[in-house]
């Protein structure tokens, strides 16, 4: 039994900076990590392993140097990595980027039952939170976003039911396996690697699977397949700040000054 | 008088057995342990034994070690004496003075009886500090100021003197005693009133009282406390050379795990770890000057070394059959098992180092167990998640981009640092670059540099973490990263010599970094204002300003690299009155809070640290408190907003300077 989590490499946005002139990403010098959410997607599938002794291989799909991230996959203890990797999947949209990784999930579950797929909610370079929806929708499992806790997994009844994190509530879902998470920063705490399997993990191969290995039809993928792509990138403009009154001379003045802005902008209501 | 020579002979030889064979057990205990290389330089290594063990240089160092110092030199002196004692036993027609000539012979029974008296006055003065006036430190969890061992070895001392007094006094008023005696003559004219036989017969006694002593005290020797007879000295031998007790480097082969990383179980201690833990006297003096135990943390450093002891004599024959042991190192409190609440709340601030009489190594194995913690375990307090991961990503502890490494320089002009042009690199660290109060301190040392006209540049954003509070949180693997990276940048950049503003940079940089080959010129900023003001290449303008001040040092500076006059002599320049102390100062100086890693952690179990020393400064009320370390300023600041004293300022040594030069 495998349980697949999907991870991506994305710049560490703390760093990035748009450039004004082309309104991209200035990417020179900028470190990459992995998407914060998938740390919680990966950790997941590993307590699955801890708990059920399933196996778990990581996918990723991008450039040669996303094997670095892939390799601190490793270094947590997952037992397989695959990167997924060719000229032909760049330039990818979210639509072509879950036709690669959903061919290659099928691959794997044609050798090994994959009952579960763990997908980060979103990334923080893209944040559209479409890939994992859209590679259980070409996989045909059943989508369950936003998940902050596996209340109950029956693998031999195949049967999971997960606790959704929405906007203010909580949500209960129970649905046949396979299934396919994505999950929010709630879910678990990642784990910190230790040093020996450090050390293996410097070492270990990360498989590279190319368009030979799955034999996509080159319409959808890369550019190609991707019917969206970026007109533009701009940081929003906003409105400047202002410090009112005096908080520290004389706090329940500056509050009823506070109260009668958001009263004049209608933010509150009496 | 005489014994008899078969009786007291088997009953020696049984006593030495039983003496060897028991040493042998604790010995064999000691080779479990793993390598250290302690052999090196051993011409230095016996001056400094003669030093401290001979010389009784740290007992010394607080008054009541003179009483130990009497202990122990009459000790050495009284060997002879019972040497002679036991030849005697067994050979009844030998005595020194059919050996020796007569006025040495004289000079030595003058030495024999007053060491005598010395010591007896010693031991009496020492069961008198036991049980009328025990300072707080003599008691620890499992072992007790006024323990049954303590007074033991005590009464077996004074019976061995009052004996041996008994005895001469005896010979004497026999007529039999040749020697010069001042004491023994006193017992002498006491018993003079008994007829000769009652008088052989007290001797008897008095010689049969004195050998069955001195046999139990053979056989308890190394049963107890009291083996540190045997192992303080070569303790003392093996001491670290090192002028900071470095943990050692661990080596990280890719796709080579080792077996095990850090100190997990007794046995991966290294020997001279496991010789610390027979060595140790329970006296007490590191309990005392630790800042954790100062403030109700869980941590002792005594019983960290107590704990090492119990636990090899807990699970020695278990390691020895190669079995695993059963009282674990690290867990729930209990004899032999050292908590994790008192891992973590050690500051590495060195306050046990300087302390230890023998020369043990506490806090370098409180960062050993964390390595394991940390690299085997990954068990460790949840608040050094992000900032492992921040050293690991980001390169500094807060996870700030590197790129505003350079946000600190506005509007001065600030050269990057360039190979065979710049003298001097200046390292800012993290706190320098990224932490708004220091980065005052930043512009103000830069300031000075200029003005000084010294040639200085820095690396910018490829400048990197130096690892301090990685490696003394025992994330060594990370600090392993670290340390090479910046080794290799500095080499790389053809970098001799390196000015810090922060103490931990400062010794990371010149002390950790040896261990990676690295030997550069680092000076921390207190040194070189020093050097810029003795060649007058640094004039302060006016002297003042500064009203009260008290100079608080920084256990990074101090007592690591042994740098206490550097910064006063800056302040002294810059003020033109030397600084005021605290209570606790130079060697005894008490940490701030935040070494050790513990900057980045919550402080939850007894009382600050930062507050117990903000409070013995306000004792004086100060105006402006002096440091030379961004982390003792976070520590202060914070601890006198606690207080409600910010009126009082807490300043830089180079803020004051750059103050001083601004003519007013």
């Amino acid at each position: 039994m495998l349980v697949v989590a999907c991870i991506k490499q994305v710049p560490d946005t703390t760093q990035v900076q748009i450039d004004p002139v082309t309104n991209t990403l200035i990417r020179e010098g900028i470190p990459f990590i992995m998407n914060p959410y998938d740390t919680h997607a990966l950790e997941e599938a590993l307590r699955l392993k801890d708990r059920y002794g399933c196996r778990v291989a990581v996918l990723s799909m991008g450039p040669p140097n996303a094997e670095m991230t892939l390799r601190k996959a490793l270094s947590v203890g997952v037992d397989r990595v695959i990167l997924l990797s060719d000229r032909c999947f760049g330039g990818a949209d979210t639509l072509a980027t879950s036709n690669v990784l959903a061919a290659a999930i099928h691959k794997l579950a044609q050798e090994e039952e994959v009952p579960l797929v763990i997908c980060g909610k979103q990334t923080i370079d893209g944040d559209t939170a479409q890939v994992g929806p859209g590679i259980a929708t070409r996989l045909g499992y059943t989508q369950l976003t936003l998940v902050d806790k596996i209340v109950d997994l029956d693998l031999v009844a195949g049967k999971i039911r997960v606790s959704r994190k929405l906007e203010g509530r909580h949500e209960i879902v129970e649905s046949p396996l396979p299934s396919l998470l994505t999950v929010v920063r709630e879910m678990n705490r990642p784990r910190y690697p230790t040093v020996p399997i450090r050390l293996a993990a410097e070492v270990a191969p990360v498989e590279l699977w190319n368009n030979e290995v799955l034999q996509l039809d080159l319409q959808s993928v890369g550019l190609k397949g991707s019917p969206t792509w970026v007109k533009k990138i701009f940081s929003p403009e906003r409105d400047k700040g202002e410090i009112i009154g005096d908080g520290i001379g004389d706090p329940a003045g500056t509050v009823n000054l506070l109260v009668e802005k958001l009263l004049g902008k209608d933010l509150l209501e009496l | 008088m005489s014994v008899n020579p078969v009786l007291f002979g088997s009953l020696l030889a049984a006593a030495f057995l039983f003496f060897l064979w028991n040493c042998w057990q604790r010995l064999a205990l000691v080779t479990l342990g793993g390598g250290a290389d302690r052999f090196d330089r051993p011409g230095e290594r016996f001056k400094r034994m003669l030093l401290f063990a001979f010389g009784q240089k740290r007992v010394l160092a607080r008054p009541f070690g003179v009483n130990h110092a009497v202990i122990f030199w009459a000790f050495l002196i009284l060997l002879l004496a019972n040497g002679s004692f036991l030849v005697e036993g067994l050979f009844p027609t030998f005595t020194l003075e059919r050996i020796l000539p007569a006025g040495v012979y004289h000079g030595l029974t003058l030495l024999f009886d007053l060491a005598s008296l010395l010591a007896l006055a010693a031991v009496v003065v020492a069961v008198a500090r036991r049980l009328f006036f025990k300072p707080s430190y003599l008691d620890s969890a499992y072992v007790k100021g006024r323990s049954v061992e303590g007074f033991m070895i005590l009464s077996f001392i004074a019976t061995l003197m009052v004996a041996f007094f008994c005895l001469n006094g005896v010979r004497i008023a026999l007529g039999d005693g040749g020697g010069a005696m001042p004491v023994s003559a006193l017992f002498a004219a006491l018993l003079s009133g008994n007829s000769p036989a009652a008088l052989e017969g007290i001797g008897i006694i008095a010689w049969w009282v004195h050998a069955l002593v001195l046999l139990a005290f053979i056989c308890y020797l190394p049963l107890s406390k009291h083996m540190h007879i045997l192992t303080a000295i070569p303790n003392c031998f093996f001491q670290d050379l090192n002028p900071v007790s470095l943990p050692p480097r661990e080596e990280f082969i890719p796709g080579k795990p080792g077996k095990s990383y850090g100190v997990g179980r007794v046995d991966d201690f290294s020997w001279k770890d496991l010789l610390d833990g027979f060595t140790c006297t329970e006296c007490g003096r590191c309990q005392d000057a630790c800042p954790a135990n100062a403030t109700g943390k869980p941590l002792n450093p005594r019983q960290i070394v107590h704990s090492i002891k119990s636990n090899l004599l807990a699970n020695g024959n278990l390691l020895k059959a190669g079995r695993p042991p059963l009282v674990p190192l690290v867990g729930e409190e209990g004899e032999g098992t050292t908590t994790e609440d008192a891992i973590w709340s050690c500051t590495t601030c060195g306050a046990c180092l300087v302390q230890c009489p023998v020369l043990i190594e506490q806090m370098p194995k409180i960062i050993k167990l964390r390595r394991h913690r940390v690299e085997m375990l990954a068990a460790f307090p949840e608040e050094l998640l992000s900032l492992f991961e921040n050293m690991e990503q980001r390169s500094n502890p807060w996870g700030i981009a590197p790129g505003e490494r350079t946000k600190w320089t506005g509007t001065l002009e600030v050269k990057p640092f360039q190979a065979g042009v710049t003298e001097y690199l200046f390292y800012v660290g993290c706190a320098g670059a990224f932490d708004s109060r220091a980065k005052h301190v930043t512009v103000a040392l830069a300031t000075l540099l200029d003005a000084a006209g010294v040639s200085w540049g820095i690396l910018g954003r490829d400048e990197l973490c130096c690892g301090d509070s990685v490696r003394r949180l025992g994330n060594e693997y990370v600090f392993d990263r670290m340390a090479r990276a910046n080794v290799a940048r500095f080499k790389e950049q053809g970098v001799k010599k390196i000015v810090t503003l922060c103490p931990h940079c400062f010794s990371t940089l010149k002390n950790d970094y040896r261990q990676y080959g690295l030997e550069l010129e680092v000076l921390h900023h207190s040194q070189l204002l020093e050097q810029l003001v003795a060649q007058g290449r640094l004039k302060p303008a006016v002297q003042n300003g500064q009203g009260k001040l008290l100079f608080h040092d920084s256990c990074y500076l101090g007592r690591h690299n042994d740098t206490y006059d550097a910064p006063r002599a800056v302040i002294t320049a810059a003020t033109g009155s030397a600084p005021g102390e605290f209570g606790r100062s130079r060697e005894n100086g008490f940490c701030c809070g935040a070494g050790g890693g513990r900057m980045w952690m919550e402080e939850q179990l007894g009382s600050r640290i930062n507050l117990d020393r903000v409070k013995e400064a306000l004792e004086q009320e100060p105006d402006t408190l002096c440091v030379s370390c961004p982390y003792c300023m976070t520590m202060l600041e914070d601890g006198l907003k606690d207080q409600g004293a910010e009126q009082v300022r807490v300043m830089d040594i180079a803020e004051i300077m750059a103050e001083a030069m601004v003519p007013r």
